[in-house]
């Protein structure tokens, strides 16, 4: 069955609404922070500001924090309530999401040391405007991987799924071109190597992202979409929508 | 708003139970067709219509007076005992309408048996309780008694726990034994459907999965049909499960997929312990 927000307030134990509520708005205050601390990484990387990528380096451990109290949480609800259905998906959803949030931080507190690094041997001549095109376009995609979880929203999840092929496209040829140039001049390859990496890093904060979106997807339609092409879930969950029937047999193959 | 999150308007055009398990790889044992049962003249089972396979554990759940006991109860015509109930439409065990004409309701009874949720063994001993149902049948040689009433023991695991005292009162046995005990005495006579009515709700949680693993055991060789009041139990022991509310089946599905993602809101709200 399709779930809304509102799904998980109207138990009849008032104490599992709260618990309920508390894991899903905790899990969006730390997808909150993951994405202060991916916007300031590439910040300090565009700004070769080695000030606020410390701070970044600091701030990841807060995220490894938050990491293991929403598991604490999880694991309490799984041992005292004994979820079923959709509270059942929400607290697997959570579990899943705080790791991928916990990786997009980590990706983040990566691009901080490459702006640290950069600092020390020379900034790289090249890759800083590819590095912020590809940045602010994941940092949208976990923005809306983040709003589709708050409002339960699956074609907002769709479109992140979406969005996902053109980062890939995005960091293809910035990768051939920054090849390309240090071919040309070798003597910039372990400068150049920096931002790579720092593009890698982005290019897997939008995977990350993409995990999130069929997670909101699991969540809301029940539907386990991982390793599933986006046009078969697209396809699937209009499907849905349109019959209002079960879509298994769609998904499967 | 978008198109996606509109909820209300898809369910409202699904028919009422229109999630059946895919039970084509499945013999089918009972068959209920369009069932109705009346006390007096109160509905009890409006259009009941379910499949339930051979040897598989299906368990019905649902909240207090929603039928579930009903239902099962009129698999071997329990509710005949019952004065002014009647019923519509039709059952079938192995293609056979139970309720036509000549059956043999006691052979009846002995192929379909039941365990209620209190345990009631009888004042006898643990030996007599077993063999209570051969004698009925007719059946006196000591061998046969003593080989069947083992194998009933040992497969209601309880045999090592009573095979040096046999001839005591099983009613100096605990609540969990003597629920087994029961088992052992409905199983001795070798039925084809096991209706287990709540077995293990009076029971405490070391008798009571006890229980359960007894049913994982005997399923390979009954097809049994259980009504719990505890979900977790269904989720644990069934293959299928029907949630029932005010007399009707509302959700049929394969086990593991009406605990995750129930197609009916009022099954999920049970599920889940909301305000239905």
């Amino acid at each position: 069955m399709r779930i809304s927000k509102e799904s998980h307030t109207s138990h009849i134990s008032q104490r599992y609404n709260e618990e309920l509520e508390d894991i899903r708005s905790h899990l969006l205050e730390m997808g909150g922070l993951v994405e202060k601390q991916i916007q300031d990484a590439i910040q300090s990387l565009i700004d070769g500001d080695t000030r606020l990528a410390s701070e970044v380096r600091q701030r990841d451990k807060q995220v490894n924090r938050l990491q293991l109290e929403l598991d604490e949480q999880c694991t309490q609800i799984l041992a005292r309530r004994q979820p079923a259905a959709s509270d059942l998906r929400l607290v697997l959803a959570v579990i899943r999401a705080t790791s991928d949030l916990e990786r997009m931080g980590d990706e983040a507190s990566k691009i901080a040391r490459a702006t640290l690094l950069l600092a020390e041997e020379g900034h790289s001549p090249r890759g800083y405007i590819e590095a912020r095109h590809l940045g602010a376009h994941v940092r949208q995609m976990v923005q809306d991987a983040l709003n589709a979880f708050a409002r339960f929203d699956t074609s907002q999840a769709l479109a992140v799924l979406r969005e996902d092929d053109n980062v890939d496209l995005e960091y293809r040829s910035a990768t051939r071109a920054l090849v390309t140039f240090m071919m040309e001049d070798p003597r910039s390859i372990s400068k150049v190597m920096n931002i790579m990496w720092v593009l890698r890093s982005l290019e897997r904060v939008g995977d990350h992202a993409s995990n999130l979106a069929e997670i909101v997807i699991y969540l809301v339609e029940g539907q386990d979409v991982r390793y599933t092409k986006t046009e078969k879930i697209e396809a699937a969950i209009s499907q849905h929508t349109r019959l209002g029937t079960r879509t298994d047999e769609d998904l499967e193959g | 708003m978008n198109k996606f999150s509109d909820t209300s308007s898809s369910s409202s055009r699904r028919p009422l139970h229109r999630q059946m398990p895919d039970i084509t790889q499945e013999k089918v044992c009972i068959q209920v067709q369009d069932f109705s049962l009346f006390y007096g003249k109160v509905p009890a089972l409006q259009q009941v219509n379910l499949d339930i396979p051979c040897q598989r554990v299906t368990a019905f759940i649902g909240p207090s007076g929603c039928g579930k006991s009903s239902l099962i109860r009129t698999f071997n015509r329990m509710n005949d005992l019952v004065e002014n109930a009647s019923h519509q439409g039709r059952i079938l065990i192995d293609g056979e309408d139970i309720h036509a004409r000549g059956v043999d309701v006691p052979d009846l009874r002995r192929r379909v048996g039941m365990v209620f949720q209190k345990p009631n063994p009888f004042p006898k001993s643990i030996y007599e309780n077993v063999a209570y149902g051969l004698r009925v049948q007719g059946i006196n040689n000591k061998r046969l008694l003593d080989e069947t009433i083992e194998w009933a023991l040992r497969s209601a695991a309880l045999w090592d726990e009573t095979r040096d005292r046999l001839h005591e009162s099983a009613l100096e046995l605990s609540g969990g034994q003597q629920q087994r005990l029961v088992i052992a005495r409905t199983i001795a006579v070798k039925p084809e459907i096991l209706l287990l009515d709540e077995p293990a709700s009076s029971l405490d949680p070391i008798s009571t999965l006890k229980i359960e693993e007894l049913i994982h055991e005997l399923k390979n060789r009954f097809t049994i049909v259980i009504v719990t009041h505890n979900m977790q139990q269904a989720a644990r022991v069934s293959d299928y499960t029907a949630f029932m509310y005010m007399g009707e089946v509302v959700e049929f599905d394969n086990t593991e997929r009406l605990f995750t993602n129930p197609a009916h809101k009022q099954t999920e709200d049970y599920i889940t312990g909301r305000y239905g």
